[in-house]
């Protein structure tokens, strides 16, 4: 009785190029166990056909690791954004509408382009300074307490979830979002990047940069890797108020 | 911090909020309570406070200028934001919503109250007993009333924790939780001295009896 099978509903929401108008079309496909949203996707493109029986293109997504660490598969599934890796089939209720994250430029169907969020990696320069002229030797060492409290931090996979979550990210505001965020916390607690910590600071304060955060903290809510973002932005402003004060009155602290 | 400017506005505007603004609205809901203790202990109260030295320069530097700066800055805030409490229905972020809904609330309601007494006393009015009576003498009034002292003191209490996270003087989850029950607190006590004096102007009699019974209040 093959017309007994079980089937699973998708509403797609799609877009064919970066300009044209979005629009929404159903999928059905045949159910097989511990499918997740990337196996569904998979089996429409393998038959491009929507639930009205018509030939369609297939939709197009980024993925990588398939195992929620590189980031790139995030799209909103039922209204949440989240890695459609782990997105399973069996945990959500149908039909299953997925929609790619709204604070991001679309490329194409649920493929988005999320250079904003490296762009403010950049502007906050996320990074630790170690190029020069000659070899530096060993950095301090950094006891294993706080290498284990930093690699919390250090999951950020810059997916774009907790940006898409912020009710200040949006296109009235050049708010960075949580994320670059919590990467300055990060390099400032490196043994390394601390040296480098007051130009991390000055770089927050900029335009669009930490203060413009709101407290809805959504995004520690929605984070898929559990990252304390909300902690990280209260001690960045702690750590900005006093810095604030060292350039406004100056200061001889080393 | 030339460089800063959008940073030091924020924290100019978090820090205007509870310094004067705050200050200024628990000193005046605590001067208005006189009210509850009856005509001539209000009427003496306001015009012990009408008559401060130096009034003028008091009412601009502490009242206006940063109320209005806190009020133009705010909007500009409140309609950077897209609320969305409707997909992430978290309790701060229904705070965050309800923060921007009470400033709005607010700045009508301050402007009419300002209007009607601060500006009425200008042109000649004497702010007194009686001229709240008058102002308070229908259900609609009371209920604005009401409506705007609550968005006020909600604003107040709220801002006073989003003060205390945006300063960094609050930082783990356990030390923001402690101080949502405080300003949770903080929001009823100010609230109840709020209520207490615009039911008083409504029904004095009824507060002149419980006085005497109740010397505590």
């Amino acid at each position: 009785m093959a017309e007994e099978k079980k089937m699973i509903q998708f509403i797609v929401k799609r877009q064919d190029n970066p300009d044209s108008a979005a629009y929404d079309e159903k999928f059905e496909i045949p159910y097989r166990p511990n499918m997740n949203v990337i196996s569904a996707l998979m089996e429409i493109r393998r038959n491009p056909v929507n639930s009205n029986g018509e030939k369609t293109t297939p939709i197009t997504w980024e993925m990588g690791c398939l195992e929620e660490v590189c980031g790139a598969c995030s799209m909103v599934v039922n209204g949440k954004p989240r890695q459609s890796c782990t997105a399973l089939v069996d945990q959500l209720e149908q039909p299953i509408r997925l929609e790619p994250m709204a604070t991001f430029p679309v490329v194409r169907d649920l493929q988005v382009d999320r250079s904003r969020m490296f762009d403010a990696l950049k502007k906050v320069k996320a990074w630790i300074p170690i190029d020069g002229t000659y070899d530096l030797g060993p950095g301090p060492r950094m006891p294993e307490t706080k290498r284990q409290w930093a690699y919390e931090l250090s999951k950020c996979m810059t997916c774009g979830v907790c940006l898409e979550a912020c009710p200040n990210v949006n296109d009235k505001s050049d708010f960075i979002g949580p994320a670059p965020l919590s990467q300055v916390r990060l390099f400032n607690a490196h043994p390394t990047g601390e040296m480098n910590k007051a130009e991390r600071l000055e770089a927050l304060m900029g335009d669009g940069g930490l203060a413009s955060c709101g407290n809805s903290q959504n995004c520690v809510q929605s984070c898929p890797k559990g990252i304390p973002l909300t902690t990280s932005i209260a001690a960045l402003n702690r750590d900005t108020t006093l810095q604030s004060f060292r350039s406004f009155f100056g200061s001889d602290a080393q | 911090m030339a460089q800063h400017k959008d940073f030091a506005l924020r924290r100019l505007h978090s820090l205007l909020g509870v310094i004067p603004i705050g200050l200024y609205l628990v000193q005046h809901l605590t001067v208005n309570h006189f009210a509850t203790r009856g005509r001539e202990e209000f009427n003496a109260a306001a015009h012990f406070m009408e008559t401060l030295p130096f009034r003028y320069f008091l009412e601009i530097f502490v009242i206006f200028l940063p109320i209005i700066f806190h009020a133009v800055f705010g909007l500009y805030i409140t309609f950077q934001a897209r609320n969305n409490v409707n997909r992430y229905g978290y309790f701060r972020n229904w705070m965050f919503m309800i923060q921007r809904v009470t400033g709005i609330i607010t700045l009508i309601f301050i402007a009419w109250h300002v209007w009607e007494t601060r500006v009425a006393a200008a042109f000649g009015a004497e702010v007194n007993f009686n001229m709240m009576e008058e102002i308070l003498d229908n259900p609609i009034m009371i209920g604005f009333y009401v409506v705007g002292v609550l968005s006020t003191v909600f604003h107040f209490s709220n801002g006073l924790w989003s003060f205390f996270v945006s300063w960094g003087l609050a930082v783990s989850p356990r030390s923001q939780k402690i101080l949502t029950y405080v300003t949770v607190g903080i929001f009823f006590a100010v609230s109840i001295i709020g209520m207490r004096s615009i039911f008083a102007f409504v029904y004095p009699e009824w507060f002149a009896s419980i006085a005497t019974n109740l010397p505590i209040l």
